[in-house]
């Protein structure tokens, strides 16, 4: 418990090291805009007071202050119905359910590759290389392709969304599992072979076992670029719902106040995945008696 | 049957004579590395005859091929040159039907497995049912002493016990060969000791065959029946020096003069083979 604790301040320094620098930001970035304001109203002598109250209480500020995006969330959360179009609650639900099928696909298609990939070395040579050129195509090029050709099969909805975050999030997994499923030590792999051990055997008692650290590894990154893929995934289907649909409407409209708050639950819903994933990796090393 | 019979009613020493025979059979048997400055001759011309119920040591400083000697026993490397049979059929074929087991530098314990479960590895592996594999983990455990120590994990012992764990391990197996590569060598010396006397107890009430790495001198001639004395570039036998110590030995067997001799003899091969120049 103690460390947890030691952890904690920090943590909050940081935060309110940037709460004090956005609202810095605010009031640096908005006044130009709210000085264009005054001119217009031929308002002088504005106190240095209000000239700050002011920059944080435009409707489409350059940099929304703190307290507007909170209470933009508050409002689209609290003070709407889940089932609302403007809820963002029900966006962000439409965004995690295609991470969340995108990072499953994601891990599966990941550890099944590292699998043959160490067992055969053929596939060593050539998989290898093209696992690494598929993230160098940029995904903002890759998902309209994507979602066009499934549409033309007849693939619709959550699907090919979760496609596109399948393509982002099975590199980390592929990756690290190759390197855990090689992990073991000479010896721990020559006692298999004095048993005579199947390479299934193997796979199953040493290899898979030895590689759960690195697959935890590649699943806290696997999880967060999973909801990157998914709000990608949203913006060629017409950004109907979704966090990527709250953030392209926002950009349209100039609603920055939108996409702040789109973009602060974004990353609190990636910082809670990462958050679970730790927490399970925490739990499946400790019952496979890992030192605490 | 009948010789088991005959040779109780005979004198206390050959009890254990049994059936004598081959094991380990190594004719001209040689292994070389290629290495990208020129080859490495591991192993040159060896001979060995290794009998059942005997405890084998080999010694040599380090680079003497000892290991990779236990090893092609082990078929975990093939030799270049000449033949090894164990147990009479190819080491290939001896590993494909478990005639061995083979005990680590390191305990080698699956770090995510507790003490039983890591002694239960090889029995998964061999598909025996829950009920065998949790009598041998007993049998094997108590065999060791490290009964009650079940639920722990490797982790949770020290450097001795986990040998002792992996030795248990080895054991459950239930090989009539026991490869042992410099299993005490990571151990201090009151830990080996102790170890030592209870490895030769263990051989003494099971009549296994032993092969066993070391290079203690000490710790070759007081647990062996013979010991190969082996020297490096090429990796070769010096000599082979078969002990006329009692079976039945106990730690202070080091004293004597005839443990002396031995340790001797052992040394004299040493410094034959250049073992002590660098």
């Amino acid at each position: 418990m103690n460390h947890k604790e030691g952890r904690f301040l920090p943590v909050l320094t940081v935060i309110l090291a940037i709460l004090a620098m956005w609202y810095v930001g605010t009031v640096f970035l908005n006044t130009p805009f709210q000085k264009d304001i005054y001119k217009r109203q031929n308002q002088e002598n504005v106190s240095m007071m209000t000239l700050v109250q002011d920059t944080m209480a435009q409707e489409r500020p350059v940099l929304p202050s703190p307290h507007q995006v909170a209470l933009e969330i508050y409002n689209t959360t609290v003070k709407k119905k889940i089932t609302s179009k403007r809820s963002l609650i029900y966006h962000s639900w439409i965004t995690l359910s295609t991470a969340l099928l995108g990072f499953i696909l994601g891990t599966l298609l990941g550890v099944a590759l590292a699998i043959s990939i160490v067992h055969n070395r053929a596939l060593d040579k050539s998989l290898m290389p093209w696992i690494i050129a598929s993230q160098t195509i940029p995904i903002l090029a890759i998902a309209p392709m994507i979602i066009v050709v499934l549409n033309s099969m007849g693939i619709q909805g959550l699907l090919p969304k979760a496609m596109i975050s399948m393509y982002l999030s099975f590199f980390p997994i592929a990756v690290g599992m190759v390197k855990g499923l090689r992990s073991p030590e000479v010896s721990h792999t020559d006692l298999m072979r004095t048993y005579n051990a199947s390479s299934w055997q193997t796979l199953i008692k040493l290899r898979l076992p030895a590689s759960l650290p690195y697959l935890f590894t590649g699943m806290k990154i696997a999880i967060a670029i999973a909801l990157v893929g998914a709000i990608v995934g949203e913006l060629p289907t017409g950004a109907v719902a979704g966090l990527g649909a709250r953030l392209l409407a926002g950009s349209y409209y100039g609603q920055t106040v939108q996409i702040w708050s789109a973009l602060i639950m974004a990353s609190v819903l990636a910082g809670s995945l990462v958050g679970l994933v730790s927490l399970a990796n925490h739990f499946v090393l400790k019952r496979m008696g890992a030192a605490a | 049957m009948q010789d088991a019979i005959l040779s109780s009613e005979s004198s206390m020493q050959d009890t254990k004579n049994v059936v004598v025979s081959t094991v380990v059979e190594a004719r001209s048997l040689s292994l070389r590395f290629q290495t990208n400055d020129g080859h490495v001759d591991a192993l040159s011309d060896i001979d060995l005859t290794i009998e059942s119920g005997n405890f084998v040591s080999f010694i040599g400083p380090s680079g003497c091929g000892k290991t990779t000697l236990l090893r092609v026993i082990a078929d975990l490397e093939q030799p270049t040159g000449g033949s090894i049979e164990v147990n009479g059929v190819s080491a290939e074929q001896a590993r494909l039907s478990r005639a061995y087991g083979y005990v680590f530098q390191a305990a080698s314990l699956y770090p995510w497995r507790t003490i039983a479960n890591n002694v239960a590895l090889p029995l998964e592996i061999m598909g025996l049912d829950r009920k065998e594999r949790k009598a041998r983990i007993k049998k094997n455990l108590e065999l060791v002493n490290l009964a009650g120590f079940e639920k722990k994990y490797p982790w949770q012992l020290s450097g001795g016990m986990q040998q002792r764990a992996s030795i248990a391990r080895a054991l459950a197996v239930e090989p009539d060969l026991l490869l042992m590569d410099e299993p005490f060598g990571a151990l201090d010396e009151i830990v080996r000791d102790h170890l030592n006397e209870q490895l030769l107890k263990l051989w003494d009430k099971t009549n296994k065959t032993v092969v066993f790495v070391t290079h203690s001198i000490p710790e070759a001639v007081f647990l062996s029946t013979h010991i190969v004395v082996m020297s490096p570039r090429p990796g070769r036998i010096i000599d082979i020096i078969e002990s006329n110590l009692p079976r039945d030995r106990g730690l202070d067997i080091r004293e004597t003069p005839d443990f002396l001799s031995i340790a001797q003899r052992v040394r004299e091969g040493l410094r034959q083979g250049h073992s002590y120049e660098d």
